[in-house]
């Protein structure tokens, strides 16, 4: 397995994902720690008119509870949070979610980009972006955004993903960090996990 | 990267409220750049520019505003809101002779036509009084126009039918080429209303207020006073709908108000 060089006081993890990434999920959050620091920010694209559903079956093997911030909701150590669907997530200066109905990026709402691109802003260099499968190209931009502020960048390796695309738009336009597969993705946070150390 | 620095967004926001009259320093940083970075790239200049565009009038307020605010809207979204809202409706008409509803921020008017539709369907019109409000008067034109494009009718059919109306959503249109033309007839009830709740006072008193999705735009400061603003332009009893992600709680007029539909966001306004 790699070894990582964590090179800042990280301050929260942004995931994002679309075909093929709810499985990646469960098995990311079904080995991710109770007590595991950073807060988890997770934009996965999913069927626009269902409110309710996802949530609940990302949670069912998820070790830790997983909840939709509502608009304005401070970001927490130790939480993982859902973009709600049919609206676009943003982080605001001092370290608050906000909701926005503009239009679809990508064909998506949410959009990875916005996320990434508003955390990478707030957060600068103590952000970890991790992009998974998809099948289409949002959240390149957003990548290169990450790094753009010297974040940590991370992809899923094309090699395993069920649709290329995503990871492959990213890797096209900006450095990427880490390539890694769903097997190396859990060990990463393990290492993160030993890293930052647990919740208090 | 392209981006707006602090500094540079207080200048355009203060170029702005001199040269227009409205302040956007309240609203949510991170949607109201994505709108300036929006129109920078739409027309090919820097923040400099478009504040000396700004000052220099070659921006009417009216294209300026149409720019920066946001009119993504469908019919019946959420289509458990509005099954809600038809039962409290149904409710709340057993004790009124007559119910005046105010829509503030009502963008294209989707959803003052679902509600035209429910309270047609409930026989409730001809006992309604409906104020349609956007501080965008462009946008509000187009409301009053009342035609929706052929393409996006799916969406507001497919949200209509989990709503279970009592009939074909299409039935409230007309075809017009690539538009869908709203019945004119259901329009009649509704007075359209230029309001910027940054600065409103209130102007009357209502039995149901509708303001979804349009404090998320705000920060905490500016939602606390619009929902202040709110309150007062509610009746004692009077019901408040916000959006399925935005939350009252928190707020200074909080205690005024029980949930009827913690779910769906639907409050009531305590009699005091």
């Amino acid at each position: 397995m790699a070894d990582f060089d964590f090179k800042y006081r990280y301050k929260a993890v942004v995931i994002g994902g679309s075909a093929g990434s709810f499985q990646v999920l469960v098995k990311l959050l079904s080995t991710i720690p109770a007590d595991f620091q950073l807060p988890i920010i997770i934009v996965s694209h999913r069927l626009k008119h269902i409110r309710s559903g996802f949530v609940e079956a990302l949670s069912l093997k998820s070790i830790k509870t997983i909840e939709e911030p509502q608009d304005k909701d401070p970001i927490k150590k130790g939480k993982v949070y859902l973009a709600p669907s049919n609206y676009h997530l943003s982080i605001e200066l001092g370290n608050t979610f906000s909701l926005s109905t503009e239009e679809m990026i990508n064909n998506s709402r949410p959009a990875i980009d916005i996320t990434f691109e508003t955390s990478a802003y707030v957060f600068k260099e103590r952000m970890i972006g991790i992009l998974l499968t998809g099948a289409n190209k949002d959240g390149a931009l957003g990548m290169k955004a990450v790094a753009d502020y010297k974040g940590l960048t991370i992809v899923q390796d094309p090699a395993e993903c069920v649709m290329d695309t995503m990871p492959r738009a990213a890797l096209a336009i900006t450095p990427i960090d880490h390539v890694l597969r769903v097997e190396e993705l859990i060990d990463f946070f393990r290492k993160l996990h030993k890293h930052v150390g647990p919740l208090q | 990267m392209t981006d707006i620095s602090i500094l540079e967004l207080k200048n355009i926001t203060q170029a702005i409220r001199e040269k227009f009259g409205y302040d956007f320093s309240n609203y949510a940083s991170s949607s109201y750049k994505r709108r300036l970075l929006r129109i920078l790239d739409m027309h090919k200049i820097n923040v400099e520019t478009l504040i000396e565009k700004v000052n220099n009038n070659n921006f009417t307020k009216e294209d300026f505003l149409h720019e920066i605010t946001v009119n993504v809207t469908e019919m019946f979204r959420d289509p458990s809101f509005w099954k809600s809202t038809r039962s409290l409706l149904t409710t709340m008409a057993a004790s009124r002779d007559k119910i005046k509803i105010w829509h503030a921020g009502c963008s294209s008017g989707e959803e003052v036509f679902s509600m035209l539709i429910v309270l047609k369907e409930l026989g409730l019109l001809h006992r309604t009084e409906i104020v349609a409000s956007d501080i965008d008067k462009s946008i509000l034109v187009k409301a009053k126009e009342a035609k929706i494009p052929v393409k996006s009718m799916e969406i507001h059919k497919h949200n209509y039918e989990r709503y279970c109306g009592s009939t074909d959503i299409e039935k409230y249109f007309t075809k017009q080429g690539d538009l869908y033309a709203f019945d004119k007839t259901l329009l009649e009830k509704i007075s359209f209303r230029e309001v910027d709740l940054v600065k409103a006072i209130p102007f009357s008193k209502f039995d149901f207020v509708l303001c979804r999705n349009v404090l998320i735009y705000f920060n905490n400061n500016l939602q606390n006073d619009v929902l202040k603003l709110i309150s007062d332009c509610l009746f004692d009893g009077g019901m408040l709908a916000i959006g399925a992600k935005e939350s009252i709680s928190w707020c200074e007029v909080a205690n005024k108000f029980v949930p009827l539909n913690v779910e769906e966001r639907i409050f009531k306004k305590n009699r005091s």
